[in-house]
């Protein structure tokens, strides 16, 4: 049937009379069409968090603090446990070499400089047992960085597992598991902490001797720990939070219908769709857990000597306050750049992500 | 509203009791997991001295028994004698230092509080002009600075550098910057939650109204809108004393202040167990009280609040 033509039209009709009307040519009909691809969530939220100038300045400062903690260690000349006025083991340290302020050599440097040998410089310095300072802080910023890391993905892990199960199977389960969560969020958190890294530094000892964790000390298994035994529940209500409303849409009653089992619909269905509130707060996890670490390194519960980090370097130095002050600021100055960028990067993903939890 | 009131505050209670006694369980079991015993640490002790030393703390005795014991002692707060200070009971200790330390505490609780909703309201007063800038980015500063690096901060600037305070806390003037380095986080949070909730206040018809009856703006501030923004500021109050009172332990410990948290390092330091058990007790009673207390006090304020 040729558009033209049209059934006998009754006068009084309203009918259009298709002969008036001209057909649309290929060229107009491609001026109709909107420009604009279509966005997914993730590019979407990546188009916000761009905008978000003081979140990406903070992301630019973290990514600089963390490619520098990487690679310096790996060309500078020193490391952070070679106390540089002991040349050979079972010698006398030259002491020429302890408590040197920024930029000046030891005694045996001094002849080599004199003999025209180049010598790399003590940026900042070195401690009372002649250790170079600056690679102190750059080992201990990297320390402090991947416990805050690894204790946040140990919260996410603990905390989704018990959620999402908690979340997804409801009932009396839920009621129990998160009793079992109501108690633990009401116990006074530092002070357990204190408690708990008292005794694990006490009892873990013997029990990880020879293995790979002896490398890692007591005092920093005993923070993943602690993170793993009490941090995990703020996580834990946010993931059964989320479950409890997905689990309510359409998509999942059709996936129970097709005989889906529920270990899939959790994994599948409905992980994905909390991913988001996953991400950001973990990343407001990580500063938490920086805060922890430090205060506990502070109070001496924290990482092994010799390993440094900012807080036992902070601690260790308190009483340099009156003398050589750029070592305790250097450390503490540190924390406070690395908790306040992660701090203001993590709003700006939750701004940019989550827009409906944003305060 | 009264029953179902009533029935809140007795399961809040419930589950506050139960709380301290799961701390005291905890605790009291932990401890107990060391190895050796509290007096491995001395090396060249007799097999005698160690069975004495042993008989005087009632160690000898099986262990459901000593933690019955324990339980009812903690009950009177009576956590036994110290193990390191001699011829001391923690208890005593605990409450000689803690005196100084609350003094210290609500000090500081009360004018973070102050502080902390003059200042959020003035920023949502003046949201997004100059003064709410710089509001918030002295908060959002403050927020990323755990107190003992604030602490060690002022220090340095106001005693070691212009020297305006003492360094020592043991006088009067010396307990200033204790105070206001445990003060500045709480404030800061208190700050952007006044400021958030009273910028969702200020945005509502009956603060409209108010105006548009020619209420004079203070009045709406103060009268209208504060009452309503306060209550989220209200359950920040029990977490907050719990975060004063953990952040004095290492606050004492850098201006030498003769407080609870001194004791409490030092009792750390040297593997005290009496000391360290009792004071995590005293501390987590303190803490869950003040919980249970802000709860009710966030209802009272807030009759809308669903108890279920």
């Amino acid at each position: 049937m040729s558009n033209n033509s049209m059934p006998k039209k009754n006068p009084l009709s309203f009918q259009l009379d298709l002969s008036k009307w001209e057909k649309a040519s290929a060229a107009e009909k491609e001026q109709q069409i909107v420009e604009r691809e279509s966005v997914t969530f993730f590019k979407d939220g990546m188009r916000r968090l761009w905008k978000n100038k003081v979140a990406i300045t903070c992301a630019f400062l973290l990514i600089f603090i963390i490619v520098a903690v990487i690679v310096i260690p790996m060309v500078y000349p020193y490391t952070y446990s070679q106390q540089l006025g002991v040349a050979q083991k079972g010698q006398v340290p030259d002491s020429s070499y302890n408590g040197l302020k920024p930029m000046e050599y030891g005694a045996t440097e001094q002849a080599r400089i004199a003999a025209g040998e180049k010598i790399f410089p003590h940026l900042l310095g070195t401690d009372d047992l002649g250790r170079d300072y600056f690679i102190r802080v750059v080992y201990g910023t990297r320390i402090s960085l991947s416990v805050g890391l690894f204790a946040s993905i140990i919260v996410l892990i603990i905390g989704t597992l018990y959620g999402s199960i908690s979340g997804y199977f409801g009932g009396k389960i839920d009621l129990i598991m998160m009793r079992i969560v109501d108690i633990i969020y009401s116990l006074p958190d530092m002070l357990m902490v204190i408690l708990f890294s008292v005794v694990f530094q006490q009892t873990l000892a013997p029990l990880i001797e020879g293995t790979f964790f002896e490398k890692l000390g007591t005092g920093m298994i005993s923070i993943f720990l602690v993170f793993a035994l009490l941090y995990w529940v703020s996580m834990a209500r946010l993931i059964r939070g989320q479950i409890l409303s997905i689990k309510q849409q359409e998509f999942i009653l059709t996936a129970k219908a097709l005989g889906a089992k529920p270990a899939r619909i959790i994994r599948k269905h409905l992980l994905p769709n909390c991913i988001s509130v996953m991400v950001i707060s973990t990343a407001l996890q990580i500063p938490n857990a920086i805060f922890t670490e430090s205060f506990l390194s502070f109070l001496g519960l924290g990482v092994s000597i010799p390993m440094p980090s900012l807080g036992s370097l902070a601690s260790e130095n308190l009483s340099y306050i009156y003398s050589d002050v750029y070592r305790l600021l250097v450390p503490a100055l540190t924390i406070c750049v690395i908790v306040l960028s992660l701090n203001l990067f993590g709003d700006g993903l939750r701004d940019a992500f989550d827009p409906k939890q944003k305060k | 509203m009264d029953k179902k009131f009533l029935y809140y505050i007795l399961k809040r209670a419930v589950l506050a009791v139960i709380t301290i006694f799961l701390v005291i369980t905890i605790t009291f079991f932990i401890m107990n997991f060391i190895p050796g015993g509290p007096f491995m640490s001395e090396k060249s002790v007799k097999p005698e001295t160690l069975a004495a030393l042993n008989a005087k703390f009632g160690l000898d005795k099986p262990l459901h028994e000593q933690y019955f014991n324990y339980l009812k002692g903690a009950v009177k707060l009576d956590f036994g004698p110290s193990m390191k200070m001699d011829g001391r009971m923690v208890t005593d200790v605990i409450m000689e230092g803690f005196a100084t330390s609350a003094k210290m505490g609500l000090i500081a609780a009360a004018g973070a509080l102050t502080l902390g909703l003059i200042f959020g309201s003035l920023a949502a007063v003046y949201h997004n002009k100059l003064i709410d800038r710089i509001i918030m980015v002295m908060s959002t500063a403050f927020v990323a600075m755990p107190s003992f690096i604030v602490a060690t901060l002022l220090l340095w600037l106001l005693c070691v550098e212009t020297k305006i305070f003492p360094a020592n806390g043991q006088s009067a003037g010396g307990l200033v910057l204790p105070i206001v380095s445990l003060m500045l986080y709480p404030m800061a949070y208190t700050i952007r939650l006044t400021r958030s909730s009273m910028l969702d206040v200020l945005g509502q018809d009956y603060i409209r109204t108010a105006r548009a009856k020619g209420v004079a703006p203070s009045k709406v501030l103060f009268k209208h809108a504060l009452k309503n923004a306060v209550t989220p500021v209200i359950t920040y109050a029990g977490p907050m004393i719990a975060f004063i009172l953990t952040g004095s332990l290492v606050v004492e410990k850098i201006f030498a202040v003769p407080g609870l948290g001194k004791y409490f390092v030092s009792s750390i330091i040297n593997r005290d167990y009496t000391m360290i058990m009792g004071t995590t007790i005293f501390l987590a009673i303190i803490v869950v009280v003040m919980m249970l207390l802000s709860d009710i006090l966030y209802k009272l304020f807030d009759p809308r609040v669903d108890l279920s």
